[in-house]
């Protein structure tokens, strides 16, 4: 096992149990390489990375240049709003044209649903998937994962809930992918105008009351309200949001034991959860952010490992 | 395929005995000095080396630790096999230390370049010295000797050198094995 089953990282739904504990191994060495006074190895200097960003994006195409920069790797960064995109030309032209420059892996967000799987077949590179639409953010996932297994020991058995706007989420369904393969047990939370209809049939359940949820759960994952996806209105007003699904000091304190609580960012502070929430040592948001980097190393160089010269 | 002890066991522990003595010889009581074995297979002489030196040798406070290259290997995606890496645990400066590496075979010396550039991710240590158990002396692919060898032997390239631990495989024995 020191192999992906996958030539791409379209979605967590194509990894298998055993890839996840592979990237997690490898992100274990990396995480290593990370305190080291110089944190860089050269494994990928033969390899280029463009970092194509049709959607916006801070922490991500953050975290993943520093991932390519830490391995070595050339990097050309795009994103479209300063491309020709805007002048006409397709996703594939696109591509084509920046491959043609010998680029050997693209990290791709897109706001279309599956633009990352439609690439994969038709352009010659390796594909990682920055986030599609509303559908997957597999990174996200994976390194969700990974700071729960560094924070509690295990993934397996854990009882997660995800809070929050679930229907425009991405990070909701790849997390909802990796917990479920890794055997933990999945609560969604939410208004059910932002849960989508079917959800149970993923093999998680609905609550739409915070506190049993809270009471229930080993793990808290707060999701941002996606306004920008919106386009009709799914809920009174934001003040009725965050005092219903709003996490705070008073709800965390009448629990009676200690959830850990994360959020892929960005946080709206105020809104789905309290400043003194997101900072107190519940929270393991900026362990996340940490691991971010360690997590895309692994999978960026177990993808490298199978391009050959 | 046909096999020859090269070393029994009576032998090895003459040799680690033999290589521990030299190295207080140039190190004096380490206190400058850090013992780095080599991934996967260079930890187990460096923990066998570490303990003689410990308990037979008195001499305390020795600061051993391992280093993992698979980063820095120059043949990345260049074999069949994916390369696999181990754990590196250096939790001590070796910022002006003297370095001893710590490896089983020195082979083609391609390891010990790697080491070499791993080891500048933790600082710039004075000197690195190198201690193999068996030295394969006409198979270098670099400029690379060592500084304490336990035998030298002259082997052809389709002969391996295979070195067992008591602690991982019963016994200690190094086998040489020849492919027909």
């Amino acid at each position: 096992m020191s192999q992906l089953s996958v030539q791409h990282l379209l979605g967590i739904k194509y990894l298998t149990k055993n890839d996840i504990e592979l990237i997690f191994q490898t992100a274990d060495h990396f995480k290593e390489v990370l305190n080291r006074p110089i944190k860089k190895v050269p494994s990928l200097r033969d390899i280029t990375i463009a970092n194509l960003f049709f959607e916006n994006s801070t922490r991500t195409k953050l975290s993943f240049e520093l991932a390519e920069k830490r391995l070595s790797a050339d990097i050309i960064n795009f994103s479209a709003s300063q491309s020709s995109v805007k002048k006409g030309e397709t996703l594939i032209d696109t591509v084509n044209n920046i491959l043609s420059m010998k680029v050997d892996i693209i990290v791709m967000r897109h706001p279309n649903v599956g633009a990352g799987v439609f690439l994969s077949q038709h352009v010659d590179a390796k594909i990682i998937n920055a986030g599609d639409g509303t559908h997957e953010h597999p990174t996200q996932a994976l390194l969700d994962s990974y700071s729960i297994r560094e924070r509690l020991g295990n993934v397996k058995d854990k009882k997660v809930v995800i809070v929050g706007d679930i229907l425009h989420s991405r990070v909701a369904l790849s997390n909802i992918f990796a917990l479920k393969l890794q055997g933990a047990e999945v609560k969604v939370c939410g208004p059910t105008t932002l849960i989508p209809k079917h959800i149970a049939s993923l093999g998680v359940t609905v609550e739409t009351n915070l506190k049993k949820a809270l009471e229930w759960c080993d793990v808290a994952n707060v999701l941002r309200v996606q306004h920008e996806r919106m386009d009709v209105s799914y809920f009174p007003s934001t003040r009725e949001y965050t005092q219903l699904f709003g996490i705070n000091k008073q709800i965390l304190d009448s629990l009676g034991k200690k959830i850990v609580i994360m959020h892929p960012g960005p946080i709206n502070r105020g809104v789905e959860i309290t400043s003194d929430v997101a900072d107190s040592n519940q929270s393991i948001i900026l362990n996340q952010v940490e691991n971010g980097v360690a997590i895309r190393m692994a999978i960026i160089y177990l993808l490298a490992q199978q391009i050959k010269r | 395929m046909n096999q020859k002890i090269l070393l029994n066991s009576t032998e090895i522990h003459i040799i680690l005995h033999r290589l521990a003595c030299q190295l207080i010889e140039n190190h004096d009581d380490f206190s400058n000095t850090v013992l780095i074995g080599l991934q996967p297979r260079g930890i187990f002489l460096a923990e066998r080396l570490t303990e003689i030196l410990k308990n037979e040798y008195s001499i305390k406070n020795i600061k051993s630790g391992t280093l993992d290259i698979t980063f820095y290997r120059d043949d990345f995606r260049r074999r069949d096999e994916p390369l696999e890496a181990n754990k590196t645990n250096i939790d001590f400066t070796i910022e002006n230390k003297n370095v001893v590496f710590i490896d089983d075979v020195l082979y083609s010396g391609r390891s010990i370049r790697a080491a070499l550039s791993a080891i500048q991710s933790f600082g710039r240590p004075t000197k690195i010295e190198l201690l193999v158990l068996i030295d394969r002396r006409f198979s270098r692919h670099l400029p690379i000797q060592p500084n304490y060898k336990g035998r030298q032997i002259d082997v052809i390239n389709n002969e391996k050198v295979i070195v067992k631990w008591k602690e991982q495989e019963g016994e200690d024995i190094i086998y040489l094995i020849k492919n027909d």
